[in-house]
C-alpha cells in the first residue's frame, strides 16, 4: 500500500530527530518549566494580589491566564527556530531538497512533507508545556487537548509564512531580523502575558489581526472553558485565511527553487 | 536552449539516445553540460525547443520521469549525518518502494559499489570515491531504465576513478542506458558508445570516440618540445610535414598517419626538438581541432 509522499519526506527527518531527540526532548520540558515557574509564579505573585490586575484576568490567578498563552507562543517560537536556517540550509547547503527533487517526488509534496515535519516539532514542544500545565493545579484543565490543537494550527500559520520566507531568500541576512522585528513583538504584543486590553486603543487592532493573538484566545479560552461558538469559528477563520495564501506562496517558492 | 535571464547556457543541442545506449557530453567547464543533464533529469524546465525522455514531456509529467531515472548530480548531496544505508533508504521511500524492499536493495548496491563493510558509519567520513559511488548505488534505488551522470570522477585520484569506471561499465553490460558528462577525454573514451563534443552551448560534432578521431584527427600525433618560448617560432620550419600542424604553448602537436616518419622528416630538416613523442589520436586533438582549445585549462 502507497504511503502519502509527506510522510515518506517525514521519515527522513525522523532519522535525523533520532540523533537529537534526548537534548531536544529534555529541552522541551526545561525551557517551558522554566518560563512557566518564572513568570507565572513571580509575576502572578505581583499580580496575584493586586485587585486591578485579577478583574482585569477575569478573577483568575495569574498562572491561568499565562499557562495557556505558552501553548500558542511555544508553537509560534518552534516554527521560527526550526522553519528559517533550516529551510534555506535544506536548499544552499545540505542539498536536501536538492536529493528530493530529483526523485519522484513534487515540489508541494516536499513542502507537505516539511510542515508535516514542523508539526512534529512543534508537537514535541508543545507537549511539553502541555504536561508542565496539567501538572499545575491552576492550568489543569480538560481543555488542554483541544488548546494543544489550537496551539498546533496557530503555529502551522507561522510555519508556512516563514518557510516561504526562507525558500525565497538567497542569503540568510534578513533572518535574525525576523527572529527580532517579527516574532520576539509578536511574542511580547500577542496577549500572552497580559490581555491586550491593557494596550493602548492604537496597538489593540494590531494584536487583533495577528495570527498569535487568535491562537493565545483559542487555547485560553478552551482551558478556561470561556470558548463561545462563534468566537471559535472567527479565530479558526482567521487562522485559516492566514494559513492559506503562505501555503500557497510555499509551494511556488519550492518549485521556482527546486525546478529552475 | 536554456536561458538563465539574458544569458543562454545551452544555445542548441539535437541529440537522441536509444535504450541500451552509453551516451557522452563531453566538454570543458562551463560548455553547458550540467544545464543539459539537468533538463534530461526533469529538474530544469526547458526555455525553448522540444524534450521528450520516454517519450514523456518533462513539463507535464516530471514526476514520471524522474521515477524512470537515476540521477548522480555534479555536486554529491548526499546526508553526511546519516549512514550509507540509510541514505539509500531514504532515497528509495521517497519513490514509495515499500520499507523492506528498499532495505534490501540499499544491500545489494552497497555490495556493488563495494562499500558494505562502511554501511554503518556516517557519510561523512568516506572518501570522495566512495561518496561518488554511494551516490551512483543511490541513483540505482529505483532500478531506472537510464542513469545519468554529470562529471563521475571529477576530484578523484586515478585509482578511485579506475573503480567507479569498473562500477558503470558493469552496468553498461546489465543493459542501463548511461548518460554522462566529463571533461576528461579518457572517460569518454572508455565508457561513451557515442558522445557529442559540446563546447559553449553547443554541439560542435557527434560520433563514437574512434569515428570523431578518424573524421577530425590524424591516426598518430607526433609531440614536440623545442623548449620555453621556442615552439612558435618552429613553426615555419615544420611547415609540410604532417597534414595540420597545432602550436601549443608547451608543444607542437605534428599530425600525421606515420608519427616516426614525421619524426624523421624533422630530423632531415635538421631540427633538434628537446624531446619528442609518438602517440595515438585522441578526443584531446579533436577537441583542439574543433575549437581551437584545450579540454582541460
Ligand atoms: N543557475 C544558473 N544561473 C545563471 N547562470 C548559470 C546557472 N547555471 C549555469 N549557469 C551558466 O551557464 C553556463 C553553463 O554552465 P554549466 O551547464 O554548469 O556548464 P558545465 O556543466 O559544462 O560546466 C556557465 O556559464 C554557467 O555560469
Ligand atoms: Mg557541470
Amino acid at each position: 500500500m502507497a504511503t502519502p509522499a509527506s510522510v515518506r519526506v517525514l521519515e527522513m527527518q525522523m532519522l535525523l530527530l533520532k540523533r537529537i531527540w534526548k537534548t531536544n526532548l529534555t529541552l522541551s520540558f526545561l525551557q517551558p518549566l522554566l518560563f512557566f515557574l518564572g513568570m507565572g509564579l513571580g509575576v502572578g505573585s505581583l499580580v496575584n494580589d493586586r485587585p486591578s490586575s485579577a478583574e482585569a484576568l477575569g478573577g483568575i490567578p495569574y498562572a491561568s491566564f499565562l499557562g495557556p498563552g505558552l501553548l500558542a507562543t511555544t508553537a509560534m517560537l518552534t516554527a521560527a527556530g526550526e522553519s528559517l536556517w533550516p529551510v534555506l540550509g535544506g536548499f544552499k547547503w545540505d542539498g536536501t531538497y536538492e536529493a528530493m527533487a530529483a526523485t519522484r517526488l513534487t515540489a508541494a509534496q516536499v513542502v507537505r512533507g516539511q510542515f508535516l515535519w514542523l508539526g512534529v516539532r512543534m508537537g514535541i514542544a508543545v507537549g511539553g508545556v502541555a504536561i508542565v500545565l496539567a501538572v499545575h493545579p491552576d492550568t489543569r484543565s480538560w481543555g488542554i487537548a483541544p488548546a494543544v490543537a489550537a496551539a498546533m494550527l496557530c503555529g502551522l500559520v507561522f510555519t508556512a509564512w516563514i518557510t516561504a520566507w526562507a525558500a525565497s531568500r538567497e542569503y540568510d541576512t534578513s533572518f535574525s531580523n525576523v527572529q527580532r522585528l517579527v516574532i520576539t513583538p509578536l511574542f511580547l504584543f500577542g496577549g500572552a502575558f497580559y490581555p491586550v486590553d491593557s494596550l493602548p486603543d492604537v496597538l489593540r487592532p494590531i494584536a487583533w489581526v495577528t495570527p498569535l493573538w487568535h491562537g493565545v484566545e483559542m487555547c485560553r479560552g478552551f482551558m478556561l472553558h470561556t470558548l463561545g461558538g462563534v468566537d471559535l469559528a472567527l479565530h479558526t477563520l482567521v487562522l485559516v485565511a492566514w494559513l492559506i495564501p503562505g501555503w500557497i506562496l510555499c509551494d511556488r517558492f519550492f518549485a521556482k527553487r527546486l525546478y529552475r | 536552449m536554456k536561458r538563465f535571464g539574458d544569458f543562454e547556457a545551452v544555445k542548441g543541442i539535437d541529440i537522441d539516445v536509444s535504450p541500451g545506449e552509453s551516451f557522452g557530453f563531453l566538454g570543458p567547464n562551463g560548455a553547458g553540460k550540467s544545464s543539459t543533464m539537468r533538463m534530461i533529469a526533469a529538474v530544469s524546465p526547458v526555455s525553448e525547443g522540444v524534450l521528450r525522455i520516454f517519450g514523456l514531456d518533462p513539463a507535464h509529467d516530471g514526476s514520471a520521469i524522474r521515477n524512470r531515472l537515476g540521477v548522480v548530480p555534479q555536486a554529491d548531496n548526499l546526508d553526511g549525518e546519516l549512514t550509507p544505508l540509510d541514505n539509500l533508504i531514504i532515497y528509495g521511500r521517497y519513490f514509495d518502494i515499500p520499507r523492506s524492499e528498499c532495505i534490501a536493495r540499499a544491500r545489494e548496491l552497497l555490495d556493488f559499489v563495494q562499500l558494505s563493510d562502511r554501511s554503518a558509519g556516517r557519510v561523512d567520513s568516506l572518501s570522495g570515491g566512495m561518496k561518488r559511488r554511494l551516490t551512483i548505488a543511490r541513483g540505482l534505488m529505483n532500478r531506472p531504465e537510464m542513469l545519468l551522470l554529470d562529471e563521475p570522477t571529477t576530484g578523484l585520484d586515478p585509482q578511485a576513478r579506475h573503480v567507479l569506471w569498473d562500477r558503470l561499465y558493469r552496468l553498461k553490460q546489465q543493459g542501463v542506458t548511461l548518460v554522462l558528462t566529463t571533461h576528461y577525454m579518457d572517460e569518454a573514451e572508455q565508457l561513451c558508445d557515442r558522445l557529442v563534443v559540446m563546447d559553449a552551448g553547443r554541439i560542435a560534432a557527434e560520433g563514437s570516440p574512434r569515428e570523431l578521431i578518424t573524421r577530425y584527427s590524424t591516426r598518430e600525433v607526433l609531440e614536440l618540445r623545442f623548449g620555453a618560448g621556442q615552439n612558435a617560432d618552429q613553426e615555419s620550419s615544420l611547415i609540410g610535414i604532417g597534414e595540420r600542424l597545432e602550436v601549443l604553448a608547451d608543444r607542437v602537436l605534428v599530425y600525421a598517419d606515420d608519427g616516426e616518419a614525421a619524426l624523421r622528416e624533422v630530423h632531415n630538416r635538421g631540427l633538434q626538438p628537446e624531446s619528442s613523442l609518438v602517440r595515438r589520436s585522441s578526443l584531446e586533438d579533436v577537441f583542439l581541432r574543433l575549437t581551437g582549445r584545450s579540454l582541460e585549462e
